[in-house]
């Protein structure tokens, strides 16, 4: 399962909360509240301190499965049993986890529900992006009150990671490799130590059991800070792949489209699945520079083609679908977002874009509807 | 264990006599733990272990200090000296057979217990002479294939099967978990052997399952019966406790009541092979592997491993793999190491495993140690979960006479044997290198394959480099060409001279001599060369001289460098030269395309052979056959196209324009001009584009050509050149284009005749409508 890269999730702490229902996008204790509650009531095995679920649970949660009571755990991560059980385990050793792979492999969805199930709360978050200072990281100051009133407690403003270390919780840090080098680096004492000095109070914060972090990074991508060994060292490394089979794509993508159709509550279109199983092969043939049969060489684009763009093709055709068209999902619908997709630079891409249509979708006999959709656009 | 009042045991047994059988799991560590716990329990004073009783004589080795396991017991056919008129084919017929056993082996542990304890060790399976003789089994086809695959899987690894039964993929993690970790419990012999029963009156019901290989039953009744045998054997001889090491899946055979007769009547008349027995070292990667002599052990470090390690095995596994990680350069700390402990024990917690197994390990090192990175981790699992590792035998293991030599001449040459592969530089001008390279050399004519000729790195025909990799069917290779002789060197000069005297071919004959210079046998040289010269002069046919020239000559030129007298073979090849240039002309009439398309081939290589050879005299005689050959009548085309071109080159013809002219001029077949034409461009367009007198040769000739005939050469033209390369045809262009001082597009030294042209002038001036003015 997968969002795109940047789904971002609202900065903690600001704004009256809506309730869950008015949001555009629930956090995930919010969306399986119901599954993580029961979860915990069936679960008797011991828990890590800090922690909400046994790891046995957590790993039920994430990969789904049934409850003694019959109920059943909707998977939440489809990819290797062992990834995940890595992925637990290091959490349930105190160690911090890094989540690497190219974008859209469900990164920051494995992190939200890992965050979600372990501490209940996964918006204990901060966001790397070249301009994070390390106030997000360590702790700032309200100016107004730090002028009026000294140094004090009161005057601190605490980073996520910091209420995280104080609740024994899990902190998300998301693309750690796009943070400066120099606030990668103020992670490192937080995470060997586990306490972080305040000095202008003569104070520090110790982390309570439970408390660790989990990380999130492209490993292949431009504008990047390499992460120092030192860093490195302090994180267990679990590498999510793309989805192995075709089959499971389109049951990524099928189940991903579904949640996100009524989250959005577009009106209840027919599962498009065989124009979901056509916008999966479009993207692994060009992201494979091989058709499915093996027989003819493609060129690649240059964009990534994630899994988590596929989802997103689909969402906006089933929208256009229940908006513009007969509600039923088709060629015409997805065919735009497809090539969105697919051309990302306009000289290059458009060459293999125009190179596939013509080659093998042209001579695909049951495509005749997407081709024409496809030349329409383009 | 299992207590047994053999009823078989009728006569001479000593009253009170007990018999305890461990079934066991070949090659699983932790069988052979618990074999020799059992052991030391029961303290036997004699051990049967499932293996050939012909090793009886030999297993007392397995105490020497110079034992080192993984080695295999090998019980091969003697090689008998091989008949004159015995050619190669033959010879590969050989038969052998193994045991392997490692360390973590419980039929090696049994063995030692049995050495150190001072108790009898006999191997109780069916001889081996009776074993390398294919079983007659004549249900086997008539069967139909309707039984399950389960059936044969369970007959091949039962243990396996329980463990697949309990939802595990491995078999030693099902046998940890469920066996081992029990600490305290009693032992698990009696279960095993309860839950064998079981299984085996399961597939009692269907008599020959599908995927077994053929024969299996009828020779598991004849081992079965030869185990009870060796059982009564060994009561009757009085000794008091017994203890029997076999697979687990025979264990209720041993136990069954089976009246004496019907064994005898099962293993009377079995046919019967020559056997000798042996120790051969092994490796750990013929016990991964599955088929051939594999045991099918997939990851025999990590056994051997488990088996060694007195505690601790997980901490010990990571230290050790952070070892090797870091002497590639790889930083690994200690803090690395502590984590990945913690990984793998909370991994293993997690998936509801008493212990962290090689799986949990591996995880551990991918996300610690390896940082996610997956070729650290293919190179722990190369090192350490397979752990190529080469066992040894003491030196007074009954050796032939070849092997003693070999490791002999290993020991002065410095070259030890081992099983992973590494290459080996040699420099020829040194004495101990060019020995090295003679002993491999040697060993490759005996068809052991030990080292391997690489693609040698550096310039300069006295570099060799090779890849040596030793594998533990060797041995038999060895043993199979000691009927050879008795020294490396020996042998393979006997093999040599067989080889040639089987050889069919001049050209066969040709690649022994080369071999045999390369392996320095000089004893051999003189009698393969009288073969060669005899064969020489009595092949009529110019091609197999042609065939056999070039590493004739290979072998005299290069023949300096290893320090081999060449005296004999310079008059072979003397001879040879002579009878091709006499032979080459009448070869080369009345060829047809084929024929004259092979005859091309080997006049290149023959030409270039004689380059190399660089003798003056034999050039002259070379050419000038070739010359009187390129204006005889009835040439094919290719070839005088091609002769031309040499000719050429060699800058004996002269008038090679007009002979152009002549071969592509209406005059001659179409087909034949064209074949002219992709004769003497054969070598490829390359020559064209750097070659810049023969590019103007042909530039002249096609511009110089008539546009009537011109259109007539053009398809030859095409035909020819279309055989390049498109990158090459456009640098040919290219150098055209910019051919300084090009030819001109047409010959301006023509001088007109008035004569001729007057009245044609005058008609078109009159077509014009201008009369000229007369």
């Amino acid at each position: 399962m997968t969002v795109p890269d940047d789904g971002t999730v609202p900065e903690n702490g600001s704004a009256p909360a809506p309730g869950p229902d008015d949001v555009l996008r629930p956090h995930a204790e919010q969306q399986y509240s119901g599954e993580l509650a029961l979860l915990a009531e069936h679960d008797d095995r011991p828990r890590p301190p800090g922690w909400r679920l046994s790891p046995w649970a957590v790993t039920t949660y994430l990969l789904g499965g049934g409850l003694p009571d019959g109920t059943e755990i909707s998977p939440k991560y489809i990819g290797p049993r062992r990834l995940v059980e890595v992925a637990v385990a290091t959490l349930a050793t105190d160690r911090a986890l890094l989540l690497l792979g190219v974008p859209g492999t469900a990164k920051t969805w494995m992190s939200e529900h890992l965050a979600a199930a372990i501490s209940g709360d996964s918006t204990l978050l901060v966001q790397g992006t070249a301009g994070t200072p390390e106030e997000a990281v360590r702790y700032g100051w309200n100016y107004a009150r730090l002028l009026a009133e000294g140094p004090s407690e009161r005057a601190l403003v605490e980073s996520p990671l910091m209420r995280a270390m104080r609740h024994g919780m899990v902190a998300r840090v998301e693309e750690l490799t796009r943070m400066p080098g120099d606030v990668q680096d103020s992670l490192i004492t937080l995470l060997s130590e586990k306490t972080l000095p305040v000095p202008e109070l003569n104070a520090e914060v110790q982390a309570r059991r439970g408390f660790t972090v989990i990380a999130t990074a492209n490993d292949r991508d431009r504008g990047v800070n390499e992460l120092s060994s030192a860093l490195r060292r302090r994180f267990n490394t679990v590498v999510l792949p793309l989805p192995e089979s075709e089959a499971d794509e389109v049951e990524i993508v099928a189940r991903r489209v579904a949640q996100l159709g009524r989250a959005l509550e577009l009106p209840e279109a027919p599962a498009g699945l065989e124009e979901i199983r056509r916008v999966v092969t479009v993207f692994r043939e060009l992201r494979a520079g091989l058709t499915g049969d093996g027989r003819t060489k493609l060129k690649s684009p240059s964009g990534t083609l994630s899994t988590a763009e596929a989802i997103s093709v689909v969402t906006s055709g089933l929208a256009l679908a229940a908006h513009f068209g007969d509600g039923v999902l088709r060629a015409p619908d997805v065919a735009g977002g497809i090539v969105g997709a697919v051309v990302q630079d306009p000289a290059s891409d458009r060459v293999v874009w125009q190179e596939y249509l013509e080659t093998v979708v042209r001579d695909r006999p049951d495509w005749a509807d997407f081709y024409r959709a496809c030349r329409e656009v383009s | 264990m299992t207590d047994l009042t053999p009823d078989a045991a009728d006569a001479g047994t000593a009253p009170g006599a007990r018999v305890e059988v461990f079934g066991i799991r070949h090659h699983g560590p932790g069988s052979a733990r618990a074999v020799r716990r059992a052991l030391d329990e029961f303290k036997p004073d004699a051990v049967l272990i499932e293996g050939p009783p012909e090793a009886d004589a030999i297993v007392d080795l397995a105490a020497e200090p110079g034992m080192v396991p993984p080695v295999a017991l090998l019980a091969y056919a003697p090689a008998e000296p091989p008949l004159p008129g015995d050619d190669a084919a033959s010879w590969s017929d050989r038969r052998a057979a193994f045991w392997p056993f490692a360390e973590f082996s419980p039929e090696w542990q049994a063995v030692r217990y049995a050495l150190d304890e001072g108790a009898a060790v006999r191997f109780c399976d069916l001889p081996a002479a009776n074993q390398l003789v294919p079983p007659a089994d004549p249900d086997s086809d008539s069967q139909p294939e309707d039984a399950s695959e389960d059936d044969a899987r369970i007959r091949l690894d039962p243990l396996g099967w329980l463990a697949r039964a309990a939802g595990y993929e491995d078999a030693e993690r099902w046998w940890d978990d469920v066996v081992e970790h029990r600490d305290g419990g009693p032992s698990p012999f009696p279960a095993i052997a309860e839950a064998m029963s079981e299984l085996r009156e399961r597939v009692a019901e269907q008599p020959s399952p599908a995927g077994l290989p053929p024969g299996h039953l009828v020779r598991e009744e004849q081992r079965e019966a030869a185990m009870r045998r060796t059982l009564r054997r060994a009561l009757k001889d009085g000794f008091e406790r017994v203890a029997v090491v076999c697979g687990a899946w025979h264990v209720p055979a041993i136990l069954a009541r089976v009246p004496v007769a019907r064994d005898d009547r099962t293993l009377r008349g079995l046919p019967k092979a020559k056997v000798s027995m042996t120790w051969v070292p092994w490796t750990h990667g013929r016990l991964a592997e599955r088929s051939g002599y594999g045991a099918g052990v997939r990851s025999p470090g990590w056994y051997a491993h488990l088996f060694a390690a007195p505690d601790r095995p997980v901490e010990r596994w990571l230290t050790e793999a952070a070892a090797i990680l870091r002497q590639e350069d790889l930083h690994v700390s200690s803090a690395h190491v502590i984590e990945a402990v913690r990984l793998a024990e909370a991994l293993a917690a997690l998936r509801g495993r008493p212990l962290a197994g090689l799986d949990e390990v591996t995880e551990a090192t991918r996300a610690v140690l390896c940082e996610g990175a997956d070729l650290p981790v293919e190179l722990i699992r190369r090192r350490m979960v397979v752990g190529e590792r080469l066992g040894s035998v003491p030196d007074d293991t009954p050796m032939v006479p070849l092997q003693r030599d070999l490791s002999d001449r290993q020991r002065r040459l410095r070259l030890a044997p081992s099983a992973d592969a590494r290459d080996l530089e040699l420099d020829l001008r040194r004495d101990v290198d060019i020995a090295r390279s003679r002993l491999l050399h040697r060993l490759r004519l005996l068809e052991v394959d030990w080292g391997v000729p690489a693609e040698s790195r550096g310039k300069g025909t006295f570099r060799e480099t090779w890849t040596l990799c030793w594998r533990p069917e060797f041995d038999v290779e060895l043993i199979e060409a000691s009927a050879w002789g008795t020294t490396v060197a020996g042998a393979s000069a006997a093999r040599a001279g067989a080889m040639a005297d089987a050889a069919e071919s001049l050209a066969e004959l040709t690649s022994v001599v080369e071999r045999c210079l390369l392996a320095g046998l000089s004893a051999a040289l003189p009698g393969v060369m009288r073969t060669l010269a005899d064969r020489a002069a009595l092949d009529g046919d110019v091609a197999h001289l042609m065939d056999a020239l070039p590493s004739l000559v290979r072998a005299l030129r290069y023949g300096d460098v290893r320090e081999t007298g060449t005296g004999p073979l310079r008059t072979v090849v003397d001879g040879l030269v002579v009878r091709v240039c006499v032979g080459i002309v009448p070869a080369s009439r009345g060829l047809d395309d084929d024929a004259a398309r092979d005859l091309l081939d080997r006049l290149d290589r023959a030409h270039s052979a004689l380059a190399l050879l660089d003798d003056a005299a034999h050039t002259a005689r070379w050419h000038t056959t070739l010359a009187s050959l390129v204006d005889r009548e009835g040439l094919h085309g290719l070839l005088e196209g091609r002769l031309t071109r040499l000719l050429l080159d060699a800058g004996i013809l002269t008038d090679v324009p007009d002979r152009m002219a002549r071969a592509v001029s209406s005059g001659a077949a179409p087909a034949r001009a064209a074949a002219w034409v992709e004769g003497f461009l054969s070598e490829g367009g390359l020559v064209l584009v750097h070659d810049d007198a023969l590019l103007r040769l042909v530039d002249a000739w096609i511009a110089g050509l008539p546009a009537e005939a011109f259109t007539g050469v053009l398809p030859l033209l095409r035909r020819a050149f279309g055989e390049f390369a498109a990158a090459e045809r456009r640098a040919i262009g290219d150098r055209v284009r910019h051919l300084p001082d090009a030819s001109p597009a047409r010959p301006h030294d023509d001088p007109v005749d008035p004569v001729r042209a007057g009245p044609a002038t005058a008609t078109v001036l009159r077509i014009l409508g201008t009369e000229a003015g007369s």
